[in-house]
């Protein structure tokens, strides 16, 4: 459909998979962070609290975490893949500058980018659900809309890291995405319930884009359908359409001199 | 010039073509016509602004100010419809180190909207073309420099262009790399693609281009076919003389009258002449001791010295 649709942002999207065909073992290294987390911490330290109060309702404190985890490696996926991976094309391998001496415009580049690195958010999560099934984590069949759902995490997380990406100027630089995304997903409502923060610093919790990824996962995972969904995708896609924009127009600014 | 018959076949055409970055004019309102089917060459030493004028060509870098149209659009507007008949190669390999030469070819085809069928039928064509066929499923980083440059160019014709850009091709080859290179490109232009290249090796421009013009600090100091060139800004031989120490301290009354002009560089005296032999007995007669002298053609390298005032390599 994106094919037909888009058929240059399809051509950047295929050079990727073309790419990642030989370099599969660097995609399954990232399902593995979430899977490790989830023995470490559901089950390890889930063993030490038994069960937690999740909308009223006591939950195994393994299927509170799991679906933040999957929420997180959607945004890893995309993240990772946005960031270093385009850099290095952006800066070292010069691909964006013979790209764009085809009819692909900055804005197909752009949308073939994030269509990858959303695809390597969904792999994992799809991936990550499954084991989530096996471990009898999934409460409703809901669940099985996640991967959908991750859709709008990785492209908040994707363009974010993409526009970020166009100020980088050396790999330095990148110590700073691990500075953000560290806390991200320690303080995102991952590991307890957002309710626990004090006051205001509440409020800035609720407003981490990782924050709404896992509400928005974890009401699809536990079946229980709100309103607060809604306003989770629409935080995103904004995120999402704010860092697209920033990126094409500095992608302009970088390659169109 | 006729302007009415040069419309017709016009492929490129720039009017008043400017670009200025900053406060830095790169390009000062250049004129000039590409016409379909020839090689065309811009010549002159780095940061004329050649670079900056193909860039502009290509569409991948907007005009400050001027008209430019090439193959009837206008790259401000119609950017990707032209760049979808064209190709380009950079000076600065872009090739994508993390496929194999072949799938250079196949990715970049579908840039261009092509089928997978017909970019495989092309992509081994033009293998076989530029001599690749068995590097094919190499990856591109051990490949020589030739070899390298020879898939860029394979690369660039994936989408059939009408018109292949080239900037600097042969920069950094060795000569039978060149050689091979240059066997290409006139197999290209004989098939009918029509060639842009820049260059600054004068050698180049002579065996390659039909027509040329020569760029100094943003602007067209001169145009022609080579010959013409050298017909009108150049004499009929060049005598050389070699003065290792230095030719400051010959005086400007001992060089002149040698022949019909002469240019002091640092360490030779060149001089236009109608008889070489006749202006090298002048030459002693006037006093000069050269360490060694030479006489020879006139080349673009002469016209280009006599437009600017310097040597290329300077």
């Amino acid at each position: 459909m994106i094919a037909a649709l888009a058929p240059r942002a399809f051509a950047v999207f295929e050079r990727n998979v073309r790419v990642y065909r030989r370099q599969w073992l660097m995609i399954v290294t990232g399902f593995f962070e979430p899977l490790f987390f989830l023995l470490g911490i559901g089950f390890g330290v889930g063993g030490v609290i038994g069960t937690l109060t999740y909308n009223g309702v006591e939950v195994p404190y393994a299927a509170f975490v799991a679906p933040a985890l999957l929420a997180s490696s959607a945004m890893n996926g995309a993240i990772f893949d946005s960031t270093f991976n385009v850099f290095y094309k952006l800066k070292y391998a010069k691909v964006y500058d013979a790209i764009l001496t085809t009819p692909v415009s900055i804005g197909d580049l752009a949308v073939g980018e994030l269509l990858w690195s959303n695809l390597r958010g969904v792999i994992y999560s799809v991936a990550f659900l499954a084991v989530m099934l096996a471990f009898g984590l999934v409460a409703s069949p809901l669940a099985l809309l996640a991967p959908f759902a991750v859709i709008f995490i990785g492209f908040a997380f994707g363009a974010a890291g993409f526009a970020i990406t166009t100020h980088m100027r050396s790999w330095k630089d990148f110590d700073f995405i691990f500075i953000v995304l560290t806390p991200l997903f320690l303080f995102s409502a991952t590991f307890y319930p957002v309710e626990i923060y004090p006051g205001v610093l509440r409020y800035v919790v609720e407003l981490s884009p990782l924050t709404r990824g896992t509400h928005l996962i974890r009401s699809l995972v536990f079946g229980d359908l709100n309103l607060l969904m809604l306003a989770d995708i629409g935080f995103l896609a904004l995120i999402g359409f704010l860092g697209y924009r920033h990126a094409v127009s500095r992608l302009g600014k970088l390659l169109l001199k | 010039m006729n302007l009415s018959t040069s419309n017709a076949t016009a492929l490129i055409r720039a009017r008043g073509l400017t670009k200025t970055f900053g406060e830095r004019t790169a390009v000062d309102a250049i004129n000039f016509d590409v016409r379909d089917g020839e090689f065309f060459g811009f010549l002159g030493p780095n940061g004329a602004g050649k670079t900056t004028t193909m860039r502009m060509i290509a569409g991948v870098s907007p005009r400050t100010a001027g008209a430019l149209s090439i193959l009837g659009s206008d790259p401000d507007t119609d950017g990707p419809r032209i760049r979808g008949q064209i190709g380009v190669v950079h000076q600065q390999e872009t090739l994508d180190q993390e496929l194999t030469v072949r799938e250079n070819l196949l990715v970049f085809g579908r840039f261009f909207g092509l089928a997978h069928k017909e970019i495989a039928e092309r992509a081994d064509q033009l293998l076989e073309l530029f001599q690749l066929s068995d590097r094919a499923k190499d990856q591109v980083e051990p490949l020589s420099g030739g070899m390298k440059r020879r898939l860029s160019i394979a690369r660039s014709l994936i989408n059939a262009p009408r018109v292949l850009m080239l900037d600097e091709p042969t920069t950094g080859l060795d000569p039978q790399a060149r050689h091979l290179l240059w066997d290409a490109l006139q197999r290209l232009k004989r098939a009918g693609t029509t060639i842009v290249l820049t260059t600054h090796y004068m050698d180049e421009a002579e065996q390659l281009c039909d027509r040329l013009v020569v760029m100094d600090q943003a602007k067209i100091v001169a145009e022609g076919s080579p010959r013409q060139l050298i017909e009108q800004h150049a004499s009929r031989e060049v005598l050389e003389l070699r003065f290792p120490d230095g030719t400051s301290g010959i005086s400007k009354a001992a060089l002149e009258g040698i022949g019909d002009r002469y240019e002091r560089l640092a360490e030779r005296v060149i001089v236009g002449c109608e008889n070489g032999e006749e202006a090298h007995a002048r030459a002693l007669a006037h006093g000069l001791t050269p360490e060694s002298w030479l006489v020879r053609r006139s080349s673009l390298e002469d016209v280009f010295l006599r437009l600017t005032g310097r040597s290329l390599d300077e």
